[in-house]
């Protein structure tokens, strides 16, 4: 369990105050100009050095994307670009950051700004969080009044601008290149990578895209030094991450924990327990929504980082813990799952596009009961179709849970969906007919 | 991407106020010169608000030519979003979270209660044209589950009869306060927090 002092968000529940006033007595900004003054390299090298990994889902060394971006401005300025589009299904972690840590955010936005040779930097928060947002706000503009970011930010001799710009409720935008689009003002559609935002990114400039947990962390890792943070968690899988534990547990919360803790002492521990006791856990999904869901038997032993987590097919992802018990229907909210995939395709890459559709029309029809035997193989096939067949990865995002659930729930799903095709003469042409249009 | 419809009755014409525009002056200083079409969604934002929270197809055309770019590009984005409303909403927009983590939790009654004391179907304004409400997919509060947007603000931890409370509050304007309807400290595990957070036992 990690120990009082290594957290880094001391403020999540807001017990202490959120004002900037209040900040410094957590030790924000207490030393930012001598930070900086250790110049860049020394700033990248670090962070490379305490293998902090991006917080967003990915899981990319974030030393590593900093050092993409071009070492020199040339024609083109650079710009940082702080991901807060959090909306994954059991996420909700960057929210408590942005209103009750924002000072740490906006630290690290001045620290990363100066590794990437940026001076404007604009904040993407989803549309829904507007008191986050308006919340943030009157945490920049007292950063400004101290002259921590502006002209002379910290007396460093960086000048940093921060804006915040709103997001209008798509899901999609989270994805980089699709948060790039929005920000200049199109509809939110993922670009091909590459050329990757690193060198051609915001208005074809170079763009480094961090999420929000990601940038709050680096200036207490420069602060309390690399080596500290990576002695947390496990080689590779260093520091400390916000869980999001949500669904059928006792007490759900957020909470900071080390990297690599086993799932059980998280949600025993943390979130009180199952609803129903520990025997009463039919599945877990580990890491929002887009990740496959983990069954009863591998959340025994199961280690939540990103590498232990890949190993049992499923991933880290956004850490947002949602728990399912032995008294919802696993089909139903899986259903749940691929229309919010339907709801929320951009509609760019056909695939995605018409297979999310489709992934969910099946699973309707699977919870209802009117599913055919042939619709599993169906159903089967229409995930591996869209999976990597898309130009981001929201195709996997909505393939994976479904392909999680055929992976371990195949005899539940087979029990409820035996009926013979309804149309038994065309049943081998399938992909030309969605069935369930067709009168019975 | 969302299905839409664009409301039958349309105004003829559509102005900022002045304040907005100011405010629109101001916000087009946040991006760089010659980007102005970035600041297309902040705008269609402020005409939301101007216009009792739903855009007319006269302000597209007008932030259009606000920016210099095709209407058919301003269309475009604020049929994408669903947060932009082109038809006309309740005064109080109820916004109900199904998503998962919610559903597990009871978002079906919350919705009941929404479908018993507001309307029938979703997007339908209710008899006193106070209050609509509809389902959106995860609003990002998924510890506080199951959970309500009602215009900008959050009510947390419901069940059905706090549900009850505030749609009959908003059914007679005098909206409750929004927050935890459990009286939970933000996102903090109800029961334990003690033994958690050691700064409380300190």
């Amino acid at each position: 369990m990690l120990k009082e002092e290594d957290k880094i968000f001391k403020n999540l529940y807001n017990n202490l105050g959120w004002t900037l006033e209040e900040s410094l007595k957590r030790s924000d900004w207490s030393n930012t100009k001598e930070i900086i003054s250790k110049g860049r390299e020394w700033i990248i090298n670090e962070i490379k050095t305490s293998e902090l990994r991006g917080r967003g889902g990915a899981g990319f060394p974030t030393g590593v994307k900093w050092s993409f971006a071009p070492k020199k401005v040339g024609s083109r300025p650079h710009y940082l670009v702080i991901n807060a589009d959090e909306s994954e299904p059991g996420t909700c972690k960057d929210r408590d950051i942005m209103r009750f840590e924002p000072q740490k955010l906006i630290e690290g936005c001045l620290i990363s700004s100066f590794a990437v040779n940026a001076h404007t930097c604009y904040i993407y928060i989803r549309g829904e969080y507007f008191n986050e947002g308006r919340r943030l706000q009157k945490a920049i503009d007292e950063a400004y009044e101290k002259n921590f970011i502006g002209k002379n930010a910290c007396n460093s001799g960086w000048d940093l601008d921060i804006h915040i710009h709103f997001g209008a409720g798509a899901y999609i935008c989270g994805e980089e290149t699709a948060l790039l689009e929005s920000l200049e003002g199109n509809k939110g559609q993922p670009r091909l990578k590459p050329p990757f935002p690193a060198l051609v990114g915001l208005y074809g400039c170079p763009t480094i895209v961090n999420n929000v947990e990601t940038i709050a962390v680096v200036p207490t890792i420069l602060r309390k030094g690399a080596k500290w943070f990576a002695s947390i968690g496990r080689p590779k899988n260093t520091g400390t991450k916000i869980f999001c534990i949500s669904g059928n547990v006792n007490n759900p919360c957020n909470v900071e924990e080390e990297m690599g803790i086993p799932l059980k002492e998280l949600i025993e521990k943390h979130a009180g327990g199952v609803i129903g006791g520990w025997k009463n856990l039919q599945a877990v999904i580990p890491g929002g929504s887009s990740m496959p869901l983990i069954p009863k038997e591998t959340c025994e032993t199961i280690k939540m980082d990103f590498d232990s987590l890949i190993a049992a097919k499923s991933g880290l992802g956004t850490a947002g813990v949602v728990v399912i018990n032995k008294d919802q229907d696993i089909l139903k909210c899986m259903a749940r799952i691929a229309k919010f995939y339907k709801h929320e395709s951009c509609g760019q890459c056909t695939p995605c596009r018409e297979g999310s559709g489709w992934m969910w029309r099946i699973l309707e029809r699977a919870v209802k009961g009117e599913a055919t035997f042939k619709d599993i193989d169906l159903l089967s096939d229409v995930t591996k179709q869209i999976e990597g067949h898309t130009i981001c990865a929201f195709g996997e995002g909505s393939a994976w849970p479904v392909q999680g659930l055929l992976r371990h729930f195949r005899k539940e799903i087979d029990k409820r969906c035996f009926s013979e095709p309804l149309i038994k003469k065309k049943r081998n042409i399938p992909y030309l007919v969605d069935q369930h249009l067709l009168e019975k | 991407m969302s299905l839409k419809k664009v409301h039958d009755k349309q105004p003829e014409t559509f102005e900022f106020t002045k304040e907005n525009l100011e405010l629109a002056n101001s916000i087009l200083k946040k991006y760089p010169e010659g980007r102005k079409k970035s600041a297309v969604m902040p705008l269609l934002y402020l005409a939301q608000n101007q216009n009792h929270n739903w855009i007319p197809l006269a302000a597209l055309k007008y932030i259009g030519k606000f920016l210099s770019m095709p209407y058919v590009n301003v269309y475009e984005v604020a049929t994408f979003y669903t947060m932009y409303n082109l038809a006309p909403v309740g005064k109080h927009f109820v916004q109900v979270c199904t998503t998962s983590p919610c559903l597990l939790r009871g978002a079906n009654e919350i919705v009941k209660v929404c479908q018993n004391k507001i309307s029938e179907n979703m997007n339908t304004i209710s008899e006193n044209g106070l209050c609509s409400w509809t389902e959106v997919e995860c609003l990002g509060a998924c510890v506080n589950a199951p959970m309500i947007q009602v215009n900008n603000d959050y009510y947390e931890d419901l069940d059905k009869s706090s549900m009850e409370k505030i749609v009959n509050s908003l059914m007679e304007d005098k909206p409750l306060k929004p927050g935890s309807y459990r009286g939970r400290n933000n996102s903090a595990p109800e029961k334990n927090e003690n033994k958690i957070n050691g700064i409380n036992n300190a």
